[in-house]
């Protein structure tokens, strides 16, 4: 057994070094004649530079070229701009038709993806395809499998004494979450090109430690207990620095990763009919991470219906409704959403382009934009009432799905403390309203043509939410930060649909923990391996039922629970009954009677 | 303002802490020499099984005694002066108190065998206990626990998840068979064996052999003469009150420290609560030492309400308990003795997977339930409780048997078999009424 997990787990690394070394393999090379985009000045003042350099007939390695790009765009750039002060604009050409602007940036990736690539991976793209997704499949089901005849029970066992799961300091934590908390931003500022609302995020951010520092007095509150290993997990902070890393190239580098788009490119022509992009790459990766480490976690809850069930339901919805249908769509020439995303977590559903791309695409389009505003308009707020939110975030959910799968071997990084807990409800509410002006700022130019409003520029606000929350903090912090802070920071923190569910969830719902009279003993497992960091024994020694707005009902609490305390139900509405306090305490204020 | 020393920081002194915080406005001290802040002693398992670090273990944040005003002294006493109500601390400090409770817990039995003070031999109790065993743990190939119960196995599961070879010496003929009945203890014994834990019945331990440098190198068993080499030696033969070093005093000391229903002990102003207390008249069908979780949490609840001038009864109601052998739950509701007597009759359904099992006594006369008995199946405390206490009929608690099932949801319910295995014994013709659900409960424990 043990052999084959490691023959596994080998094929696994081997896989990595593979999908990390291929992005410097081959080369590439100009295509002059065929420069992309729409705009002619733009392709002129680009084929020139290339022509100028003579670069033209020249072929470079992958990496090599890429500075190579960046240097022609920004020759091209300077030609335009010397004309344009020399001579001005040519008769009846918009000016930033004729200028760069800020769309220069753009150009970068344009041209390394049409480029005309050489080497091995364009040669044999199935080949690398196997090396790389095919061997990690493997690697990781021979690892897995062997689980399957383990007895059924909890499998704990280690965790803590694993360097990949053990997790790291508080201090190391708060220190890299800091640090890329303000590269962002900065990175943010030099990408965009606007000062304005990177100020404003910091200003927030600093309004908010604020509050919860000397406002809710949490300063001196150190939460060092619930974040602090003896010793930090290297390994953990390895693998956060490569998630870190891909997420990195993925959002804001994708000139690099060619080749990866490159290697999945027959698949894409397979399935939609069209040329790979980093989307579908990304989209497939993503699947095929939630497949293989969904069995994962079929095997580790062999014991537990409620676990499987579970798990195969967000397999279901990744497979399916996140992957497959739209590729579908696409196949057909449709719109291709995904259909059980929603406002505003999919917080571009309200964009112009996607607007007019559903409007103009008839009787279908028009469903999509009704079934997608029902989705949250009316689907929530019934679904809540019954179910809590888990019904979307630990069944549905893509972000969820991801995080209940790769995410589970982290859940137990989740910090347990009161002034996470009070970083926790400013900030994600913070960008729910932030996800709501947004949108409306949107819709508002959507109709009116308008730019501004109340003197903000709606283009640019709503650029920054996609650069800070969209891909900065759901992606990079999201979950670069799995082996760092556990497996839900981004639906803790972040995610503005959980904000929206979590409020029904605790004001309106059916849903609670219910914990089983005085059998608790107090012993942590649950607040422990509580992905969302709730100390879910703080209700439970007291015999209280827990209803927390942040609670996903992915039901490990009551999984791991040694004495059978705690129980996921629905049950009547009645708030008082869900939030009784001190039910089983013996003596009751008052007058003296056992209660239990 | 009056001053309130608890000694022990465990369940019992610090819900009696909390509780004397909620209630009243006195100075409250803890003292313990085991760890700075209280911990869950039951989660010590985990922490050596890599589940959770030690810091997970403390249900309260480090800042939470701070802010309730609760002053925590890691020291240790070595003497009372009842007369002049003071503390002599080891650090030579002296404690003067106005009322005083003791919280001592538990320490692991010993039965004199020979070797049981050598190096690598412990029990499992306190947190220095684990530390012990993790220094042994390296390299260690072999491990013999003596005693079965609940700590015993706990401490096979521990090494266990560390493949670490267990032999487990337990007296009785089946698995803790002087509480669980034949059937349950035959059960768990099958589960223990089933994860390769070498348990050996009907057997004790005679010594432990010293390796020539004051360190266990293994055991000879007694009946046999059996010499199993091992690296580490477990005692978990049960606990007993930690209260040797008080019974020079004028204490009065059984078993345990006497305390009359209230708590008090002889002496004015002093209280024992816990492990530690022994009550001069528990309430019918309860022992008068019972160390476990609740009872101690029960315990510091009530001294608080005595100490602050509302005169209460210790009152722990209907029998309950938990826990755990390796991965089969239990759980049991009522009186459910090892053997019954013959005016009860008991109805036993058991699975085929033979991990799970419902048991339920009742009278034979008036057919009044008992208790419940539950392996591998959760039962929600507060049903069986009342059905208990309201003497309900076996007929109708089977019929309406889904009302107490407690599991997760999908999780598949066995209450109709139950109520076929009834009608089976007695020739009914009972339906089950009622499935699991929070309504239906709600509705039932408000009637």
């Amino acid at each position: 057994m043990k052999l084959i997990q490691n023959i596994g787990l080998c094929l696994f690394i081997a896989s990595l070094l593979v999908f990390t070394g291929m992005l410097g393999l081959g080369t590439q090379k100009f295509n002059t004649s065929e420069i992309p985009g729409k705009n002619e000045y733009h392709k002129a003042a680009l084929k020139k530079a290339i022509e100028q350099t003579g670069y033209a007939d020249q072929e470079f390695g992958n990496i090599q070229f890429v500075s190579k790009v960046k240097e022609i765009v920004t020759i091209a750039n300077k030609n335009q701009e010397d004309s344009f002060k020399k001579d001005g604009l040519p008769p009846g050409v918009g000016e930033w038709d004729f200028r760069f602007g800020g769309s220069a940036g753009d150009y970068i990736n344009k041209l390394t993806s049409s480029s005309i690539n050489d080497g091995p991976v364009q040669d044999n793209p199935w080949l690398f395809f196997f090396l790389t997704f095919g061997l990690a499949i493997i690697g990781g089901l021979l690892f897995i499998v062997p689980k399957f005849f383990e007895s059924p029970g909890i499998k704990h066992n280690g965790i803590y004494h694993d360097s990949l799961t053990r997790g790291l300091k508080f201090n190391l934590r708060t220190g890299l979450l800091i640090f890329t908390t303000i590269a962002v931003i900065v990175y943010g500022f030099i990408r965009e090109g606007n000062l304005f609302w990177p100020i404003v995020t910091a200003v927030i951010g600093v309004l908010i430690t604020y509050f919860v520092f000397i406002k809710e007095r949490s300063k001196e509150n150190n939460p060092q207990r619930s974040a602090s290993p003896i010793h930090t997990g290297w390994l953990g902070v390895i693998a956060g620095f490569i998630l870190i890393g891909f997420y990195i190239l993925l959002y804001w580098k994708p000139e690099y990763i060619n080749n990866w788009v490159t290697m999945v490119t027959p698949l894409s022509e397979l399935l939609n009919g069209g040329q790979a992009s980093r989307w579908f790459l990304y989209g497939l990766m993503y699947t095929i991470i939630m497949l293989v480490m969904g069995i994962r976690m079929l095997a580790k809850y062999q014991h537990n219906k409620y676990q499987r069930v579970r798990t195969y339901s967000v397999m279901f919805f990744q497979t399916s409704f996140a992957f497959l249908i739209p590729q579908i769509l696409a196949k057909f020439n449709m719109p291709a959403p995904d259909l059980k995303n929603m406002w505003p977590l999919d917080y571009s559903f309200f964009f112009d382009y996607r607007l007019d791309e559903l409007i103009k695409s008839g009787n279908i389009g028009i469903f999509m934009l009704v079934w997608g505003i029902v989705l949250f308009s009316i689907g929530v707020p019934v679904f809540v009432f019954f179910f809590g939110k888990r019904w979307y975030c630990s069944w549905v959910c893509g972000c969820g799905g991801l995080a209940e799968t790769m995410g589970d071997p982290f859940r137990q990084l989740s910090d347990k403390s009161m002034r996470a807990w009070k970083y926790e409800r400013y900030i994600i509410h913070g960008v729910m309203v932030a996800a709501v002006v947004m949108t409306i700022g949107v819709l508002y130019t959507y109709f009116t043509g308008s730019y501004s409003i109340l003197g903000f520029n709606t283009a640019s606000l709503k650029s920054w939410y996609g650069f800070f929350i969209g891909a900065g903090f759901a992606g990079i912090v999201g979950t670069g930060f799995y082996p760092l802070m556990g497996n839900r920071v981004w639906c803790r923190f972040g995610c503005p649909l959980a904000g929206y569910l979590g409020l029904i969830q605790r004001f309106r719902s059916k849903f609670r923990i219910t914990t089983n009279g005085g059998q608790c003993i107090s012993c942590g497992n649950c607040s422990t391996y509580c992905e969302m960091g709730i100390d879910v024994r703080s209700y439970a020694q007291k015999g209280q039922d827990i209803v927390r707005s942040s609670c996903v009902g992915c039901g490990v609490c009551s999984a791991v629970c040694p004495r059978g305390v705690l129980r996921l139900e629905n049950g009547p509405n009645t708030d008082s009954s869900r939030t009784e306090e001190l039910r089983t305490i013996h003596i009751s204020e008052g007058e003296i009677k056992i209660l239990s | 303002m009056k001053h309130t020393v608890i000694i022990g920081n465990g369940i019992a002194g610090t819900t009696a802490a909390r509780w004397l915080r909620k209630l009243s406005d006195q100075k409250i001290t803890m003292i313990s020499s085991e760890t700075d802040h209280f911990f869950s002693r039951t989660a010590l398992m985990y922490i050596y099984m890599g589940h959770m670090r030690f810091e997970d273990t403390k249900p309260y944040e480090d800042w939470f005694w701070d802010k309730n005003r609760i002053e925590l002294v890691k020291d240790h006493v070595n003497t009372i002066s009842y007369k002049n109500k003071t503390l002599g601390l080891e650090s030579g400090k002296e404690i003067v108190y106005d009322n005083l409770i003791l919280a001592l817990g538990s320490k692991s039995n010993m039965f004199g065998w020979p070797g049981q003070d050598l190096e690598g031999v412990g029990g499992l109790y306190n947190f220095q206990d684990l530390e012990k065993m993790e220094k042994y743990s390296p390299n260690l190939k072999r491990a013999v626990i003596c005693g079965g119960g609940l700590i015993g196995i706990e401490m096979a599961e521990m090494f266990h998840s560390r493949n670490i070879q267990v032999t487990m010496l337990v007296r009785e003929n089946s698995y803790w068979n002087n509480v669980l009945p034949p059937d349950e203890s035959q059960m768990v014994s099958d589960h223990i064996k089933k994860n390769h834990i070498d348990l050996r019945l009907g057997v004790n331990l005679g010594e432990i052999k010293d390796d020539g440098s004051g360190k266990a190198k293994s055991v000879i068993i007694k009946e046999t003469g059996e010499e199993i080499p091992c690296g580490y030696v477990g005692l978990t033969a049960g606990v007993s009150p930690n209260v040797g070093w008080l019974k020079e005093s004028d204490l009065e000391i059984e078993r345990g420290i006497m305390v009359d229903n209230n708590l008090t002990t002889n002496i004015p102003d002093v209280y024992a609560i816990g492990d530690c207390a022994q009550l001069r008249t528990p309430k019918p069908g309860r022992r008068n030492i019972e160390a476990i979780w609740y009872t101690g949490r029960m315990m510091g609840e009530t001294v608080a309400y005595n100490i602050t001038g509302k005169q209460v009864d210790y009152d722990p109601g209907i029998w309950f308990n938990s826990a755990k052998f390796i991965d089969m739950e239990y759980q049991v509701y009522g009186d459910m003795p090892a053997k019954h007597d013959e005016n009860t009759e008991s109805l036993f359904w058991k699975h085929s997977d033979n991990e799970k099992s419902v048991r339920i006594n009742y009278d034979s006369t008036s057919k009044v339930v008992k208790g419940f008995n539950l392996f591998g199946i959760r039962y929600r405390h507060e049903v069986c409780e009342k059905w208990i206490k309201e003497q309900t009929q076996i007929e109708t608690v089977i019929q309406n048997l889904g009302l107490a099932n407690f599991d997760p949801e999908f999780y598949k319910q066995y209450e109709g078999e139950i109520v076929k295995q009834y009608n089976q014994k007695t020739g009914s013709q009972l339906t089950l009424k009622k499935k699991r659900g929070l309504r239906n409960v709600l509705a039932f424990l408000k009637s």
